[in-house]
């Protein structure tokens, strides 16, 4: 069995209650970061460790907290991200409605680090019964003495509030976040300044992910250097991935960096393999934002070394025949998957989730949107595709905020490895509309077999 | 998307009032506005699962807020019902990893069974239908959220017709 760290106790009967939590040593690194450490010793811990934020972005979380403004002497908060909205990815869910009491020891330890004597879980709207669990676990935390006011008699006080988003991607974006959890629209702000100067309510403010802030225990009571150990190169410790699409064994796995794609995909201790028997056709590997890569790319970079789980290996090759670790949101196709129909289908969501602050996205994903829906039900020309080449050109790069970028990807993506397939929905404008169900077998030979 | 006025004045009970005044203190001094998310989503649970133009403007009274910060914080978030929704809002995620496992043909069952079109509600005011965006459950495909709970792995008519009877049952024990 592999390392784990973050579900290491997951199947401990009760493990969702405080007293289960703390027989397992839950909230020993709050109890050593309040007596044994000093905030700064926290943070390069964390730094030592190699932790990079699990949200998307990879950014190594100890330099994150190590630029927040302590000298200015105003509040300080920490904010952890449980937007979770990126399609594909559903583990921060996993994390928090099965061991509640690993994001709050988190949280207090982080803020210990920080500073902080007020800190916010923001939680997307919809996840409402998971919104009870936490404010339960933090009820149960505060009766035991880790939260509230003189923490362990050391002096150090702090209040977790759990705040509920109402259905908007774009809150998963920090600044946008901020903006939501000070009662606005979500729109991200322009940067700089950085939230670590002026986040929340124009204070210093660090905002990470609820994979990340669950990491930190493990990294307070073994030490950064045991878990910079763990993992491959600059992708140490593990990483849950959430696997779903057309495999036999969806749901949430905890990995170390650096297993093999094949391993993670066709071994029966993670997805089991494609659903049915059928081939793999494509992989999304870190939530729908990523690069689509096709199977041969997949499994091998384009120097043919196998491919690993990890942030290097992902992106070996650029986004010209590679892809990213992201969030980890594992989305697989089988063979009969229309690539057509799911660039719509992203596309759509992006469009949806737009905040209209910027012009190249508010108007090139609706754009896009129409263009893919034409050539999905049979009615687009050839020139379409460059026409969505140079839409998603247009948008990457050019908006305040990553979603611009996040939408004009999959495009791209599913342009350069799959334009055949774009094609062959102009030239069969009839078969194009009855492959709208994904019954039809595709154009092109999928067909790669599994090195196991 | 037009709010809707209904010349029906919003009068939120005194223990409600208690519970929004409690979410406003949660924040520091002078940052209550930050309560306007959760206090929305207190409201249109009291207000039949919506938010009319009083429902707002009272929202706005009680949190001291000029009523077009209220107007634009609940124009912008999908979880805010601007008009009328059935008694069970049936959520039905439509996005990718949903759809290319039976999501497509979840919507397609829904639609036939309940004879009506996505933003439609059943003639008895029990079902409204909506499509939603990735809800975070994909490994548990296709799914949707009605009320408080996700319902998961709908993937045969059987499961689909269980959950409704279930849910039309609870609706007559209201009545």
């Amino acid at each position: 069995m592999a390392k784990k760290i973050l579900l290491e106790h997951i199947d401990k009967p009760g493990i969702k209650s405080y007293e289960v939590y703390r027989q397992q040593g839950g909230y020993n690194s709050v109890e050593k970061a309040l007596r044994e450490m000093k905030p700064a010793d926290i943070v390069e811990e964390v730094k030592k460790s190699g932790l990079r934020g699990r949200g998307g972005a990879g950014f190594p979380t100890g330099m994150k907290w190590s630029f927040i403004d302590k000298k200015s002497g105003n509040l300080r908060y920490l904010v952890c991200n449980a937007d979770e909205s990126e399609p594909g990815t559903f583990k921060d869910r996993f994390l928090m409605e099965f061991i509640p009491h690993l994001l709050i020891e988190g949280m207090i330890t982080s803020s210990i680090a920080l500073e902080s004597n007020l800190g916010f879980i923001y939680i997307r709207g919809e996840f409402r019964w998971i919104k009870t669990i936490l404010e339960n676990a933090i009820a149960e935390a505060r009766a035991a003495g880790w939260l509230g006011h003189n923490i362990l008699g050391t002096g150090y006080s702090l209040e977790l509030v759990v705040h509920p988003g109402a259905g908007a991607y774009i809150c998963g974006e920090e600044t946008a976040l901020l903006e939501s959890l000070e009662g606005k629209r979500g729109l991200p702000r322009i940067k700089p300044p950085f939230p670590a100067v002026k986040g929340l309510y124009g204070n210093p403010t660090v905002v990470n992910n609820v994979e990340t802030i669950a990491a930190v225990p493990w990294i307070i009571n073994n030490g950064g250097d045991a878990y910079a150990k763990i993992g491959i190169g600059r992708s140490t410790g593990t990483k849950l991935i959430s696997a779903c699409g057309n495999i036999n064994k969806p749901g949430v796995y905890e990995i170390e960096l650096g297993l093999q794609v094949d391993e993670f995909l066709n071994s029966d201790e993670y997805c089991g393999g494609v659903l049915d028997g059928k081939m793999l056709k494509a992989v999304v590997a870190g939530g729908s934002s990523v690069p689509i890569l096709p199977a041969e790319l997949f499994f091998k970079t384009k120097k043919g070394e196998p491919r690993l789980m990890s942030y290097e290996s992902l992106s070996d090759g650029g986004f010209e025949s590679g892809t990213m670790l992201g969030s980890g949101g594992f989305i697989v196709y089988d063979e009969d998957q229309c690539i057509v129909r799911n660039t719509w289908n992203f596309t759509r969501f992006y469009h949806h989730e737009s905040c209209g602050q910027c012009s190249p996205c508010r108007e090139g994903t609706g754009w896009m949107e129409k263009v893919l829906h034409n050539l999905e039900s049979g009615h687009g020309k050839l020139s379409d595709v460059d026409l969505l080449w140079d839409i998603q050109k247009k948008i990457d790069g050019n908006t305040i905020c990553p979603l611009g970028d996040a939408a004009a990807w999959p495009v791209a993506s599913a342009i350069r490895h799959f334009r055949e397939e774009f094609e062959w929905h102009v030239e069969h404008p009839h078969d194009a509309q009855k492959r709208n169900y994904g019954l039809l077998k595709s154009t092109k030979e999928y067909f790669v077999a599994s090195a196991i | 998307m037009l709010a809707v006025k209904t010349n029906k004045p919003f009068n939120p009970s005194e223990e409600i009032q208690n519970q929004i005044r409690g979410v406003m203190d949660q924040y520091p001094e002078g940052k209550s506005k930050s309560a306007l998310l959760p206090v929305l989503h207190i409201v249109q649970n009291e207000n039949a699962g919506w938010l009319s133009v009083e429902a707002m403007d009272k929202v706005a009274e009680l949190m001291n807020l000029r009523p077009i910060e209220v107007y634009e914080v609940a124009t912008f978030y999908s979880m805010y019902n601007l008009k009328p929704v059935g008694k069970f809002l049936l959520e039905v995620c439509h996005t990718g990893p949903c759809a290319i496992m039976k999501g497509e043909w979840l919507i397609d069952y829904l639609k036939r069974k309940l004879k009506i079109s996505i933003g439609e509600t059943t003639s008895d005011g029990l079902f409204t239908l909506k499509t939603v965006e990735c809800l975070g459950a994909c490994g548990y495909a296709p799914m949707m959220q009605i009320g408080e709970y996700y319902y998961e792995h709908l993937n045969s008519e059987e499961k689909v017709d269980k959950l409704l009877e279930d849910f039309r049952m609870k609706g007559f024990n209201r009545n």
